[in-house]
């Protein structure tokens, strides 16, 4: 099956953030070294990150993407550096929430100056795995030190300083980037005005750190992987594959499977004779792990969803207590559950709200009926846009603190 | 057709006078001839009043105060408390479209269903729960009428009076599921799954080791503070409770 058919906002269109081009930013001494969670630390830090709208005088308006797993810093628009060779599959697509990002959208990029920034330990410009070593002038691999969801936050933090941005309008991000999210409210309480958790819960559960785990089995019993060290190109496609393959299941729900594909095969009434890619399904699944190794790198994969796995906001933030970490937050929350994520289970999301709630913290907890699964918080734009848009209306009469 | 039937003056003013004639324990405390003048003059059903309560609320809640608001609807109310009194405010709803109108207030809103979201409340965490017409609707209101009193030193309860004597001649005499403004539904889409009178109510209150600080009537669309024939007369009532001891 190809790759669901959308109508995207070309460039030219008035709703359109147009063409985008990403900014690096490096960070010097003193900042350098830059210190690591894990103990760890990088000489060297570069930063790619996009922005969308501007920057009002009072510098007051900022609202902060956070990308989930796999996603990246090109939020809207069209990439204008996009090519056959440099990041190829941009070219036929805008970013991954053209759809919620742009003039008149639900983040509306005429009131907003929007920011999203790769992560660290990740294989979009922002300094990760396969970047160059400077004390060796080799790729890191698995060298790399572990980094963390607070990591990120904390160099997103140092970002906003380097913008000249002191206070967050908003924040927001869904799954990993949720998790982001929740980081921001309780690591910069003063930073962030409002924050918006969709699809993301204080924790992986245990299922989902199973699912990590075979992910990354899978890419580290590859024989191309090669404890890591691979050339580019000759990566551990399989591995990588096999991996995407499975995360996406965990993505979608089991009735939403059945919806779109059923048991539909690809010839209809085709031979039963081998174990190629027979079913409608199957095809879906080889399609997006074989799109997801031509745009990301098995090292970064590994971090990443460790990153995943590490994070819990209890521990960091409340000696593992989960309320009085939820204590250290001031910012208005909206927590956005999709019914049939199984992944970040809504009853975890409603949780998180209740104790939020019960922090005294105001907050808003709003469950999406939809059978997309965790996918939902990118496919349901509707629903999302609207809550986001609803929470964001800058016109809107807060809660008194 | 809801309230297109035709009045049986006639028949209901028979069926009065044979009731007090037997001192049937449905009319105590009713003067029949007065019954019967209205049975003549049966007025029309005063118009539906949505949320009258509000405006009786956000004069009971004092500046600054703290208050949870179950089954918040749109948020109307507390965007007003919140906006007008600087009130904490946090309301609870199980609509999605309602609670998405709420963010659009600025209203802080759960999304979760009443039966069971309550018990995670801490204790006495807020100065004021507001349970406005859901007390009927609720699947174990004993367990969230005891949980109001636990999370809210005050609760503020408002519900349709089972006893008014709209609803007692529409069942008892024409012999129907009543239908009026403050109960509007079919019997078989109606939410309203347990219904009770005022007189229930009260008695309940007590048994559950609560008094009445203040209450007030809807009686033919006008507000009125809570009156001896209440539980005949009025359509809908609010009551303020709770375990508090009174004021010496």
């Amino acid at each position: 099956m190809k790759a669901r058919l959308r109508k995207y906002d070309p460039p030219n269109s008035p709703t359109s953030v147009g063409w985008t081009k990403a900014f690096t930013w490096r960070l010097t001494p003193p900042d350098t070294p830059w210190q690591l969670e894990c103990g760890g630390h990088l000489n060297e830090v570069t930063v790619e990150y996009e922005t969308y709208g501007e920057l009002s005088p009072a510098r007051d308006n900022a609202i902060l993407i956070a990308h989930a797993l796999s996603g990246d810093a090109h939020v809207a628009g069209w990439d204008r550096d996009a090519s056959d060779t440099h990041r190829p599959w941009r070219k036929n697509k805008p970013g991954w929430w053209d759809a919620v990002v742009g003039p008149g959208k639900a983040i509306d990029t005429r009131t907003f100056f929007v920011i999203c920034a790769n992560v660290l330990g990740g294989c979009y410009g922002t300094t990760g795995p396969r970047s160059i070593c400077p004390e060796t002038g080799r790729r890191y691999g698995l060298s790399f030190p572990k980094v963390t969801v607070g990591d990120w936050v904390r160099l997103q933090a140092r970002l906003l300083d380097h913008l000249g941005i002191e206070r967050l309008h908003g924040v927001v991000g869904g799954s990993l980037g949720g998790q982001q999210a929740i980081e921001w409210a309780m690591a910069f309480p003063e930073r962030v005005a409002r924050c918006i958790v969709l699809a993301a819960s204080p924790r992986l559960s245990a299922q989902g750190l199973a699912f990590n785990a075979v992910g990354r089995y899978s890419i580290m019993n590859d024989p191309l992987f090669l404890n890591g060290d691979y050339e580019d190109g000759q990566g551990p496609d399989a591995g990588l594959a096999a991996a995407r393959m499975l995360a996406h299941i965990t993505y979608l729900s089991e009735s939403g499977m059945h919806q779109k594909f059923g048991r539909r095969r690809r010839v209809a009434h085709g031979p039963k004779s081998g174990f190629g890619v027979e079913f409608e399904v199957e095809s879906y699944l080889e399609y997006q792990g074989r799109a997801f190794v031509e745009r990301f790198d098995a090292d970064a994969y590994l971090y990443i969803t460790r990153a995943m796995d590490y994070y819990d906001c209890a521990e960091s933030w409340g000696g593992g207590d989960l309320a009085t970490a939820c204590r250290r937050v001031r910012a208005e929350m909206l927590i956005v559950s999709f019914s049939s994520d199984w992944l970040y289970p809504r009853a975890q999301c409603r949780d998180f709200a209740i104790h939020l709630c019960r922090a005294g913290r105001p907050v808003t907890y709003v469950d999406v009926p939809s059978n997309l699964g965790h996918d939902a918080f990118l496919v349901e734009t509707d629903a999302v846009g609207r809550l986001i848009s609803a929470f964001f209306n800058p016109a809107r009469k807060g809660w008194s603190i | 057709m809801k309230s297109s039937r035709p009045p049986m003056p006639q028949l209901l003013e028979q069926v009065a006078r044979s009731l007090a004639a037997r001192k049937d324990p449905a009319l105590t405390g009713i003067d029949v001839e007065t019954l019967c003048a209205q049975l003549r003059e049966r007025p029309p059903p005063p118009p539906a009043q949505p949320r009258w309560q509000d405006a009786l609320i956000e004069a009971q809640i004092p500046e600054g105060a703290s208050v949870l608001d179950l089954g918040c609807g749109g948020g109307e109310l507390l965007h007003r408390l919140i906006r007008d009194k600087s009130v904490r405010g946090q309301g609870v709803e199980i609509d999605f479209e309602a609670v998405s109108q709420c963010l659009t207030l600025g209203v802080p809103v759960l999304q979760t269903n009443l039966d069971e979201g309550l018990r995670e409340f801490p204790d006495q965490s807020f100065d004021y729960v507001v349970l406005e017409e859901t007390v009927q609707t609720l699947h174990q209101p004993l367990r969230v009428l005891n949980d109001v009193l636990r999370v809210g030193r005050y609760g503020i309860v408002s519900f349709p009076n089972f006893g008014s004597w709209r609803v007692r001649l529409s069942l008892a005499i024409e012999g129907r599921m009543p239908s009026t403004p403050a109960l509007p539904y079919r019997w078989y889409e109606t939410p309203n799954i347990h219904l009770f009178t005022l007189l229930d109510f009260l008695e309940l209150t007590s048994e559950i080791s609560a008094r009445v600080v203040r209450g007030f009537s809807l009686v033919e669309g006008v507000v009125r503070p809570l009156g001896l024939n209440d539980n005949l007369e009025a359509d809908e009532s609010l009551l303020i409770i709770t375990r508090d001891p009174p004021l010496a």
